[in-house]
């Protein structure tokens, strides 16, 4: 019994645990995600049929819409920058045993003051007012992320419920300043920020993607998940983060202070998830606007649960649920676009039950080859 | 109108609004109690709304609604046993993972069914016993005591009450909750009695989305609006107890009430809608450690002994 008191919500492996056991280890882990997305497509399937869609058709639509077009890629990258950086938000707080279901509301508050400090300091020169429009979307995040993780070190308020509340709080106060203040009249949108805060849009480049919002908001997030996989796992800090997450008692032996890092990866979080802001402010629309983010920090739980809370397989997860969020589009005239929502689900349901057997499999094939090696030994 | 009269029309509107809060607060108890975190609450909410409207307008009678609301709502929840209790998957990810799908499948289903993406048609809601009228008594409060719904929550608070903590297989649930291991030696099975409080909390909570679609008349996109999140948080404040949750359920229902009767008044709206948030926050703060949580809640129960 004992080994089942681990921290709330501990149900994932944190610390360790990839590589070792040898290929069949490996290759079971790789079994729930695969089940997962097969379930995915099977009930994808048995809806469009249900519907009476015919299967080819929506194939048709995928392959045009996504799959041969560079147009549709670039929206399925697009979507893949939200889906890292709430991802990582989500993850990076997990490493610390921590549940940040408040990405949503750290968006809202990160897109927010990057627009304001856009618009404010729109005179100053492009290479000072880009830096200080990104800096402002992870601050405006981190500040949404460090009230749940300070109200959790210093009262044990669970985060669970505060970052739920706190989605509510950051929508109904953004939407509060916008209406009240900011928005252009007959809008929710602020007016542009300063043209030399605007990202690079890889239709530049690549004119096939034209008309598509990729920019380089992408890379800014493929770099943060690179940090963060430097941070977690190669700096002592990272290691005391992760140590908290494995246990904040054992941790208080080492002489680690668990509060403090708990303030410390909610801020880190938050910050994260604020700089999904620039993809829509700086990279794409040039403003904010009221509730644009429809449901990206929620998506970003997925998207780490499916990476194992792993920054770097963070990418492929959020590429995955990026491509899902697009098909969804493509397929709208002919199904009701929330069946990527209940697809989502069932991909999430799927995967956590299989995870959870898959790990009591993997340690039993890890346990007879240890007891193996030990035979061995003896004789 | 007078002082008595508004007090009155007050008591009322708390009591219709607290009605969701307290069946949605109930069911995370059954749930909570017996071992499982339920975040899916949220999820159950919404599709009993929506099952509530479905089944009232093909049957024209809001009594089917009702049975169509709780069984969804107990088909939602053994989703969440199936992957939580049976699966021993993690509670907080399966919950989010209903609440998608609970949102992705009521909007399909309006597009599908009704042919918009935000409201259903009108539907009859319940006609309230007598009337609704008791003699002197102010209709506002009469129509809300008459109300079958009502008087169905308020039954089966008491069956709760009765069940939990009169009966042995309640004293049963609970200890899978607090110590399963001490269930499983006294021959009942944890898997069992988990699949029952889950079970029940949807049918609870199901019951409590079919209250919000009759108060509207309808159904409308996302109605649950964090409902079933501030009733885990109600549920935690009134300390995992069926009277606990009620009671803070009602103080809930009172800062809605003053919100509504608040606006016009000068502060701004957006202001007002953050309230309940706000106090939620505010009341776990002040709660958090006065309020312990069943002992094994959250953890998954192998009777091998792994976890």
């Amino acid at each position: 019994m004992k080994a089942a008191q681990r921290p709330a919500g501990s149900g994932m492996p944190t610390v360790g645990g990839a590589g070792r056991g040898g290929l069949a280890v490996t290759a079971l882990r790789a079994v729930p995600i695969a089940l997962a997305i097969l379930t995915g497509l099977g009930l994808g399937l048995v809806i469009v049929l249900l519907m009476g869609v015919s299967p080819g058709e929506v194939g048709d639509r995928l392959a045009r819409g996504i799959l041969l077009s560079p147009y549709g890629w670039g929206q399925v990258l697009y979507k893949t920058t939200f889906l890292i950086f709430t991802g990582l938000a989500v993850a990076l707080a997990f490493a610390a045993g921590l549940f940040n279901i408040g990405a949503e509301g750290q968006v809202v508050i990160g897109s927010l003051c990057c627009a304001l400090v856009g618009i404010a300091c729109a005179p100053l020169p492009g290479p000072l007012l880009l830096p200080l429009a990104i800096l402002a979307a992870f601050a405006g995040g981190a500040l949404w992320g460090l009230l749940p993780g300070w109200l959790r070190a210093r009262f044990g308020t669970h985060e669970v419920i505060t970052t739920i509340m706190l989605n509510f709080i950051a929508m109904a106060a953004a939407n509060f300043l916008i209406t009240r203040a900011l928005a252009l009249p007959e809008t929710v949108r602020t007016t542009e920020v300063g043209a030399g805060a605007w990202l690079f849009r890889f239709e530049a480049l690549l004119p096939g993607m034209h008309g598509s919002a990729a920019n380089a908001s992408l890379l800014l997030a493929v770099g943060a998940a690179l940090l963060a996989h430097f941070f977690l796992y190669h700096t002592p800090l990272g290691l005391t983060l992760r140590a908290v997450g494995q246990g904040p008692r054992q941790s208080w032996i080492l002489g680690i202070r668990p509060g403090r890092r708990i303030v410390l990866a909610f801020l880190l979080a938050g910050g994260l998830a604020g700089l999904a802001g620039t993809n829509f402010v700086l990279g794409y629309k040039h403003y904010y606007e009221d509730g644009y983010t429809g449901g990206i920090g929620f998506l970003g739980i997925a998207v780490a649960l499916i990476a194992r809370n792993r920054p770097l397989a963070v990418l492929p997860a959020a590429l995955l649920f990026g491509f899902l969020s697009q098909a969804g589009f493509v397929v709208n005239s002919l199904l009701p676009r929330e069946v990527i929502d209940v697809l989502t689900g069932a991909i999430l349901l799927v995967f956590v039950a299989a995870d959870r057997l898959q790990r009591g499999w993997s340690l039993r094939l890890r346990m007879r080859r240890l007891a193996a090696a030990a035979g061995e030994e003896g004789a | 109108m007078s002082a008595a009269a508004l007090l009155l029309s007050l008591v009322a509107q708390t009591l219709r609004i607290s009605v969701p809060y307290g069946l949605a607060a109930l069911g995370g108890v059954f749930s909570e109690r017996s071992g499982i975190v339920n975040i899916a609450l949220e999820g159950i909410l919404l599709c009993g709304a929506f099952c509530a409207v479905v089944g009232t307008h093909y049957t024209g009678s809001p009594y089917v609604g009702m049975l169509c609301a709780a069984g969804g709502g107990m088909l939602v929840a053994a989703l969440h046993a199936l992957i939580t209790v049976t699966a021993r998957g993690d509670h907080i990810v399966s919950g989010l993972a209903i609440n998608i799908m609970a949102f992705g499948l009521t909007r399909g289903g309006l597009r599908v069914l009704f042919q918009s993406a935000s409201n259903s048609p009108r539907i009859a809601a319940p006609e309230g016993f007598l009337g609704g009228r008791l003699p002197g008594i102010a209709a506002p409060l009469g129509a809300v005591l008459f109300d079958p719904l009502f008087l169905g929550a308020l039954g089966l608070l008491l069956l709760s009450l009765l069940f939990l903590y009169r009966t042995g297989l309640g004293l049963a649930l609970r200890t899978a909750g607090e110590l399963p291991a001490a269930a499983h030696a006294a021959g009942f099975s944890v898997t069992c009695l988990r699949w029952l409080g889950v079970v029940a909390s949807g049918l609870l909570a199901g019951l409590g989305g079919a209250w919000l679609a009759f108060e509207q008349h309808s159904f409308s996109d996302a109605m649950s609006g964090g409902r079933g999140y501030i009733a885990l948080a109600a549920m935690i404040v009134g300390k995992w107890h069926p009277l606990g949750a009620g009671a803070a359920c009602l103080l809930f229902g009172a800062a809605e009430t003053a919100q509504i009767r608040l606006q016009g008044s000068g502060v701004p709206t957006q202001l007002m809608q953050m309230l309940p948030f706000a106090l939620t926050i505010l009341v776990l703060v002040l709660w958090v450690g006065r309020s312990p949580a069943p002992a094994a809640v959250g953890q998954s129960y192998d009777p091998e002994g792994g976890s």
